[in-house]
């Protein structure tokens, strides 16, 4: 097993298990999403309407969720210097621990997102819509939230910075992720320029994000 | 050992390099400090003079248009700032100058006052211009976002004990976040907001009348002045603090008696 | 003066930010000064001086 498979097998193991997060993750999502009808009212034509950003709100959120520990547990239990003294490259593993993250946190999440996408009145074709958006640019709010985590691996209460420092990174990929779906829910409005701008986000973080992410870990080891 | 060259040559790596010695920078910085805080008070104050008293009002928005010379130059300079802190982000990671953490830290909260203050201003412009406070267009939005990077920053400053891996996690920070700045200065031409686009600073020159634009360039430098002396002064500061700290924790690890004097003496 | 209250607005609170960055900066700089002093008034000084130190 090439040594990029076996990090992202390991990761996933970690993320599913018990305390992992990935459940967890799962579980806040329906959490956040249950609770916006309760602020904004039952109105099912508004709820249908801000139904896709409520989901890539949502999506956005649980995803912050269990980046904490992406590389903290490395740190601590000292992996972290024996992967570095070993010479291998650190993107790989910063790229491992985001795509196994991905699988198991946030495949789970946007496959859960259209069936609470039934719960805001969504119609058959923003459910497909939301989920297919979500699909593509969720991998981006991944590798973005893995740069987040790799700036703080090591720090004490690291969790909440992580969301400052990553929300104001991930505001494109929500906009444009709410602007496909609204693109194939709503005639005049494009669909395939913001979903490729989407797509765009999400294979240019799995290679930016690693060289980041890579970088801050090395530095924070100094 | 290189040899030393029989006249040093002064170019700009030079420069850099003799101020790469905290010392030297701190009686630099001190004699320089005083022109600088005197100038940009006396380019502020013509500046003010004109902006208020001499500028004619706009055939438009009337006397409310004053407010751009005070809204224009705090949006140039929060995005000079944090082009200042990207370049000093460079300085850290890449050639390890001494003073680059120093220089991108003290920018920061400076960087965020001003970023504030466009902000501000600019929505109390925006009430009788638009005749909304806010809105979400990709302007105001990017410079929202550029607020938020900036507290961020600060946050991230202050999460590590240690002032050298904090300057270094803040720096791959910075630069990854400096994607935004480009994003602000050409939102007005990617999208259709409603933030008028560029007057200035643009191909073909400013569209701005002469009678309002040298008020505005004044205001300009004087803020750059005043932004460049807060700039050295907080440099300064975080120096001295850092001296502070290396005290405080060689004090630390001296015998008691001096310790429990440091103790009494703190109180 | 058309809209004199937001032009007071605008440039008051300029005033009081930049005013409070100048004060805060100042006073940082003496704070971190005069602690400076005190550590060195007890011979915690710099490389070289002071007792004991790594």
């Amino acid at each position: 097993m090439s040594l990029l498979a076996a990090i992202i097998a390991q990761t996933v193991r970690l993320g599913i298990r018990a305390g992992g997060g990935a459940l967890v993750g799962l579980i806040f999502f329906l959490a956040v999403v249950a609770v916006v009808p309760f602020g904004v009212g039952p109105d099912l034509n508004l709820l249908s309407r801000i139904g896709p950003a409520i989901l890539w709100i949502g999506v956005l959120l649980a995803s912050l969720l269990g980046l904490e520990r992406l590389f903290s547990a490395d740190r601590e239990d000292g992996s972290l210097d024996l992967y570095i003294a070993s010479g291998e490259p650190i993107v790989l593993l910063v790229l491992g621990r985001a795509v196994g993250h991905w699988l198991a946190t946030g495949l789970p999440i946007v496959v859960a997102a259209p069936v609470l996408g039934l719960m805001l009145n969504l119609s058959p074709v923003a459910l497909g819509a939301v989920t297919l958006t979500l699909f593509a640019g969720s991998p981006a709010l991944t590798f973005i939230g893995a740069v987040g985590a790799a700036l703080t691996a090591g720090l004490q209460r690291g969790g909440m910075l992580i969301a400052v420092l990553v929300l104001p990174l991930s505001v494109p990929v929500l906009i444009f992720g709410v602007m496909a779906t609204n693109g194939a829910v709503y005639d005049p409005d494009p669909f395939t320029a913001p979903f490729l701008i989407l797509c765009a986000f999400s294979l240019g973080s799995a290679v930016l994000a690693p060289l980041a992410g890579a970088l801050a870990l090395r530095v924070a080891m100094e | 050992m290189r040899q030393k060259p029989a006249r040093p040559k002064k170019n700009a790596m030079s420069v850099v390099n003799q101020l790469a010695n905290p010392t030297r920078f701190l009686s630099l910085s001190a004699r320089i400090l005083p022109w600088l805080a005197a100038a940009s008070a006396a380019v502020l104050a013509i500046g003010l003079w004109l902006a208020l008293f001499v500028a004619p009002p706009d055939y438009q928005q009337g006397d409310s248009v004053r407010i751009m010379f005070v809204h224009v130059p705090a949006a140039w300079l929060a995005m000079f700032c944090y082009t200042l802190m990207a370049l000093s982000s460079i300085g850290s990671l890449v050639w390890r100058h001494p003073l680059a953490d120093v220089s991108a830290k003290a920018a920061a909260p400076i960087g965020a006052a001003f970023t504030f203050l466009a902000l501000f201003t600019g929505s109390v412009w925006g009430k009788p211009m638009w005749g909304t406070w806010w809105v979400w267009d990709a302007r105001l939005t990017s410079v929202l976002v550029l607020f938020i990077m900036y507290l961020g920053l600060i946050a991230l400053w202050r999460a590590f004990d240690d002032p050298g891996r904090a300057g270094r996690v803040a720096a791959v920070l910075t630069l990854v976040g400096f994607v935004n700045i480009p994003i602000i200065k050409f939102s007005v031409d990617w999208w259709n907001t409603l933030h008028q686009p560029a007057s200035v600073m643009r191909l073909g020159g400013p569209t701005v009348h002469p009678s309002m634009l040298w008020p505005l360039l004044i205001m300009a430098v004087g803020f750059t002045l005043l932004f460049l002396t807060l700039h050295l002064a907080a440099m300064r500061t975080e120096i001295f603090r850092r001296r502070v700290r290396a005290a405080q924790m060689r004090a630390a690890v001296q015998p008691a008696a001096s310790v429990g004097r440091a103790v009494a003496a703190h109180g | 003066m058309t809209h004199a209250g937001f032009i007071l607005a605008a440039y008051l609170v300029s005033a009081l930010v930049v005013g409070g960055l100048v004060a805060w900066i100042v006073l940082d700089g003496r704070a971190q000064k005069r602690k400076l002093a005190e550590l060195e008034a007890e011979g915690i000084g710099r490389r070289g001086r002071g007792e004991g130190g790594t």
